[in-house]
């Protein structure tokens, strides 16, 4: 599957506090509420901004602190694609791939705010559409591929009863 | 080939010969989730169609984030826990209980070689009882209850030695504060540490907790420490299991072994707004503060309680300070009220709220204000996370945050030590 959008940039280092705070994460299960406030303590405008089918491009230990999983699913409601990073924290790489948010690790140091992207998502190739640059992203292990081919961890688990090795 | 505590665990629960980049599946000895994560849970949980839970017995939710429940929407939630718990037959840790953590560790669910999963990221706090234990998220949390079982990457092992003995007024915080700054937030992602050494064994539980706690904020999958007689001592009269404990072989392969003396260190502390913006106290000396937390799972246990109210005994904490002391459990809470700690607190006019996280992650009892600063024994001063974005917060020992706070500003705590 190919998909396109806009890349939004933030830097290293972003934590599960800022993509969505405490403030909202408690209160409530309903994520198109908790969507519209994601990224806020970091950038005040990022909902506004957004649009469905665009990216968060970022830079080391994206996902980093909590466990979560409000984190991938608020983005997930506020329109978010998928995550570029060149590290992910291990909790919130996990739950992403468990809700079927596309998390890719690649070399994201030449995407800049703004950049029209194209994803192949089988491939892990990722296309600048302006320039034609691309960057490869590193394959997920056999377990996450499964689990993000059906969509997440609940369907995975309601078709195939428990987790099964290859 | 040598096997580290990690691929011994994960190859004991998975029943087949585990090494680091392999992926197993492995049968869990306990689960848990607390109340900022087990709706979610229960709701994957539902979503995977499930009309049982594997082992009722190895699983617990806990109410200790927002407890009591401040706001009529999280009492809803925490209704939702309680019903849940009830119907599939396992415990449910309720309002007062204490901090998830520290309550796994006082009931005796975390054990020696034994593998834990929490949807709470600072379940790698048992690593210090040698049980591998790791944070999730909600869905596989539900995956766990569901099954019994859960797959993992068993862990590159990173080996962490500490030697030296304190100087009166350092403290196994000020240890675990220098290892982030030091290794920093993401020098351990996707591995495990395994941390020892004469100083980890010269130490007391309540510290070593406390070091393994902060492994996550350093990316680190797992915190382990080696059992010793100090580690079996904690467990009698907790659980009637026979302990099996896990050690490393002695040729057992590390991604990097990093070695600190801190026969020097001095106490440390960790500035807005990442943890591992680490320096020494008198970098921030004087700073003023209005806010002080002694508490959370880091930091809530007998000894921290021990010494912050040896350090406020007779004194006052400064006007225009708010001093929130936090016992991690009922347990510990219990044993500070029996040891007169409780009283030294509210004389010295700190204010004591129920066993719980508190004001850690800014749900309740005791959010800042805007441009306040914050000194806290917690483990995370990111931006907003005590419920402001507007607010500072500053991480150090409960002996750095008690003698900060008589005094209104940071302060070295190694004065009251002479
Ligand atoms: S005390 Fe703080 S860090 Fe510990 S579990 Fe509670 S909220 Fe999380």
């Amino acid at each position: 599957m190919v998909i396109k959008g806009k890349a939004h940039r933030f830097s290293d280092d972003v934590n599960t506090d800022y993509i969505i705070s405490g403030r909202y994460k408690f209160k409530t299960l309903d994520m198109n509420e908790l969507g519209r406030h994601v990224m806020e303590d970091l950038d005040p405008g990022f909902h506004a901004r957004l649009e469905k089918g665009d990216f968060l491009v970022a830079g080391k230990n994206f996902g980093c602190g909590s466990s979560r999983e409000q984190a991938p699913l608020a983005l997930k409601a506020a329109g978010v694609a998928a995550v570029l990073a060149e590290s992910f924290a291990r909790i919130y790489f996990r739950n992403s791939i468990n809700n079927g948010l596309p998390a890719l690790v690649c070399d994201t140091s030449q995407i800049a705010d703004g950049d029209q992207l194209e994803i192949d998502l089988e491939s892990g190739t990722i296309s600048d559409v302006a320039s034609g640059a691309t960057v490869e992203s590193s394959p997920l292990s056999g377990v996450m591929v499964d689990i993000l081919s059906e969509g997440g961890l609940v369907e995975y688990i309601k078709k195939h009863g428990g987790l099964v090795t290859e | 080939m040598g096997k580290t505590i990690s691929e011994k665990i994960l190859s004991a629960h998975s029943g087949r010969d585990a090494c680091a980049g392999d992926i197993v599946i492995a049968e869990l000895d306990f689960m848990m989730a607390q109340d900022g994560t087990a709706p979610l849970s229960i709701r994957s949980f539902e979503g995977m169609e499930g009309t049982a839970v594997a082992h009722p017995e190895r699983a617990a939710f806990f109410i200790d984030h927002s407890a009591p429940s401040p706001l009529r929407a999280v009492s809803d939630l925490h209704d939702l826990m309680r019903a849940f718990a009830s119907k599939y037959g396992f415990e449910l840790s309720d309002v007062g209980e204490g901090v998830c953590h520290q309550v796994m560790l006082d009931r005796g669910h975390a054990l020696p070689g034994g593998l834990v999963i929490g949807a709470d990221s600072h379940t790698c706090t048992y690593g210090a009882v040698n049980a591998f234990s790791t944070g999730v998220g909600s869905t596989d949390l539900a995956a766990g209850l569901l099954s019994g079982s859960l797959w993992f990457r068993v862990p590159e092992t990173m080996k962490v030695t500490v030697s030296g003995a304190l100087r009166p007024g350092v403290f196994a915080k000020d240890i675990a504060l220098m290892m982030v700054g030091d290794i920093t937030a993401d020098g351990a992602t996707y591995h495990a540490l395994e941390i020892g050494g004469e100083t980890i064994s010269a130490m007391e539980l309540d510290g070593r907790m406390t070091i393994s706690n902060l492994a996550v904020e350093m990316g680190a999958k797992a915190g382990l420490m080696e059992a010793d007689d100090k580690t079996l001592a904690f467990f009698r009269g907790r659980t009637d299991a026979a302990l099996k404990p896990v050690s490393p072989d002695p040729d057992a392969k590390y991604i990097e072994v990093v070695e600190f003396d801190v026969s020097d260190l001095v106490p440390q502390v960790a500035s807005p707004h990442t943890v591992d913006n680490v320096g020494a106290v008198g970098e921030v000396e004087g700073t003023p503060v209005a806010e002080g937390l002694i508490g959370t799972c880091t930091n809530g246990r007998p000894d921290d309680l021990r010494v912050a109210a040896r350090i406020v005994e007779g004194g006052k904490v400064a006007p225009g300070v708010r001093l929130i002391v936090a016992p991690a459990s009922r347990e510990v809470m219990l044993r500070a009220l029996a040891e007169g700690l409780i009283e030294v607190f509210v004389e010295a006019g700190a204010v004591v709220v129920p066993p719980g996280c508190a004001c850690c992650v800014g749900t309740h009892q005791g959010v800042p204000g805007d441009g306040e600063n914050v000194i806290s024994t917690a483990n995370r001063n990111f931006k907003g996370r005590m419920g402001n974005p507007e607010a500072f917060i500053y991480l150090a020992s409960p002996a750095t945050v008690a003698a900060s706070c008589l005094e209104g500003r940071i302060t070295d705590p190694r004065r009251h030590f002479d």
